[in-house]
């Protein structure tokens, strides 16, 4: 529920946190850790659109 | 006054108007102009064109960090305007506190990628070693201006953050000149100190990218020292 929550956008509950032993990060953080992972890899693979002054 | 200056003919000889009172001025402001002319011609800091690995995505998230800058500055200017009750009681300012909020985070993400990017082509190289650093202080001076707004938001979530943050910022001896449990002095870090800071940097480091133009990739800069 809280990790739906969290999916909609509601930010008016209180953090899920995800613990993997030591290492314990809120969903939040991770959603935005993975976006930009996400951003950085469409951002070395798409083409970038050709301008119409670009030979 | 101006019957003199009209008098005067004009040599062939003389260089356009405004290009040449700084070569032979012995004044500080002259002295100055010189040296920006120099070092920032005109055609470097306006560029009408990029070299062709610039049409690359990896390369448009240093401007996208600078164009949520300008909403982050513009939103807060905002905020500071009309005042936490507007913030936290209106509409209106429940709008203008998200677009704050959402801007930074924004702000954050395409600063990170930038960071990657020019981590990763190694962006230090040809003498761009303070375009580097003055990045990296960059981020550093952003991490400090986003936890004073988290602090001063004059919720329980500020106290939270500010009460949690006071005991690691004590246990390293800073805690007396940077008091995080002081609202008036983090409010005054956030919209007026660390702003200034931040932009003064920012402009300095948006003035060595122009300078030294934008970095090439790793084989480019290869082939190009091959060939050259």
């Amino acid at each position: 529920m809280h990790a739906l929550s969290v999916l909609q956008g509601d930010l008016n509950q209180p953090a899920h946190y995800l613990t993997v032993g030591p290492v314990q990060i809120s969903l939040g953080n991770l959603a935005v850790i993975i976006i930009m992972i996400i951003l950085f890899i469409l951002a070395i693979t798409l083409p970038f659109p050709k301008g119409k002054d670009r030979s | 006054m101006t019957a003199d200056l009209d008098a005067t003919p004009a040599s062939p000889a003389d260089p356009p108007p405004g290009t040449h009172a700084a070569e032979s001025s012995s004044t500080w402001t002259g002295g100055l102009l010189n040296r920006w002319q120099r070092t920032l011609p005109p055609e470097k800091l306006l560029p009408d064109k990029q070299p062709e690995y610039v049409a690359s995505w990896i390369y448009v998230f240093g401007v996208a960090t600078l164009a949520a800058l300008l909403v982050i500055v513009a939103s807060g200017l905002i905020l500071t305007l009309r005042g936490p009750a507007w913030w936290h009681q209106s509409d209106p300012g429940h709008y203008v506190n998200s677009v704050h909020l959402w801007s930074v985070e924004l702000f954050f993400m395409f600063m990170v990628v930038h960071l990657w990017g020019k981590f990763w082509m190694a962006a230090w190289r040809g003498r761009r070693a303070m375009t580097w650093i003055t990045g990296v202080v960059c981020f550093l001076a952003s991490v400090g201006t986003a936890f004073t707004g988290y602090v001063i938001q004059t919720n329980f979530d500020a106290q939270w953050i500010a009460t949690q943050a006071k005991d690691g910022l004590n246990s390293v001896g800073i805690g007396a000149w940077f008091n995080v449990l002081d609202v008036g002095q983090m409010l005054l870090f956030h919209v007026a100190m660390l702003p200034l800071v931040l932009g003064a940097i920012v402009i300095w480091h948006v003035l060595l990218v122009r300078r030294h133009g934008v970095v090439p990739p790793i084989d480019v800069a290869l082939y190009e020292e091959e060939t050259s």
